[in-house]
């Protein structure tokens, strides 16, 4: 498992590469989030932000089958096209990889701490949010 | 008491300030009497933290209900919902 808060870029085929290198791996299920449109500038809680996606992976684990699992975050300045957000699990079948994937993501943007700012102010929550997350209650 | 209080986005900005080591009288022993307890420095405070306005707060960098015990020497960040990923 591996959970990462950082500034740089990311090579999102060279992670989900280094999940399946395990023979019992039969799928990798992946989601990349990118910035439209316009610029931002990524705030977070260092040390905290770390233990909230590691807790959602953990969460994740405990109910699907999850072989391994990359959780990349990026903070700081970025612009339109840059990729934001990467989350790829591995598993053996599609389902756990695709439900466990898609949980993560929806975990992550109601409970890990970043904020974006972009030129117009502080984007606002958004309620779809809330309710994407609420459905895995 | 002491304890560590955080800010986070909007509410750093409408405080001025990232956070600071805060002595709060022993009746202050949850998230939400620490709330109020920074509100009633007035001004600035009075406004970002007033009530109704939606602010997320953590207790030792976990998500943290406004019943959450606060205790001598911990960290409690507050801040708006979250917009990441």
């Amino acid at each position: 498992m591996k959970v990462s808060v950082q500034a740089q870029d990311f090579d999102a085929g060279a992670e989900m590469r280094a999940l399946s290198r395990d023979p019992k791996v039969g799928a990798v299920a992946s989601f990349v989030g990118v910035v439209r449109e316009t610029g931002m500038t990524l705030e977070h809680y260092p040390g905290m932000t770390e233990r909230a996606l590691a807790k959602i992976v953990e969460e994740a684990r405990g109910r699907w089958q999850v072989m391994d699992c990359t959780v990349i975050h990026r903070f700081g300045a970025l612009k339109p096209t840059d990729q934001i957000v990467l989350v790829a699990v591995a598993s053996a079948h599609r389902g756990d990889a695709f439900a466990a994937c898609e949980f993560i993501m929806d975990y992550l943007k109601t409970q890990a701490p970043f904020w974006k700012k972009e030129a117009a102010g502080w984007v606002e929550a958004k309620a779809a949010d809330d309710k994407a997350a609420e459905r895995w209650k | 008491m002491k304890v560590r209080v955080l800010f986070f986005a909007a509410l750093r900005e409408q405080l001025g300030t990232p956070g600071e080591e805060v002595e709060v009288p022993a009746g202050v022993a949850t998230v939400a009497a620490l709330r109020s307890h920074l509100r009633a420095r007035g001004g600035a405070w009075q406004l970002a933290l007033a009530d109704g306005k939606l602010i997320r707060t953590a207790v030792n960098q976990d998500m943290a209900q406004p019943t959450a015990a606060v205790k001598a020497g911990d960290e409690v960040a507050f801040f708006p919902p979250v917009t990441g990923g």
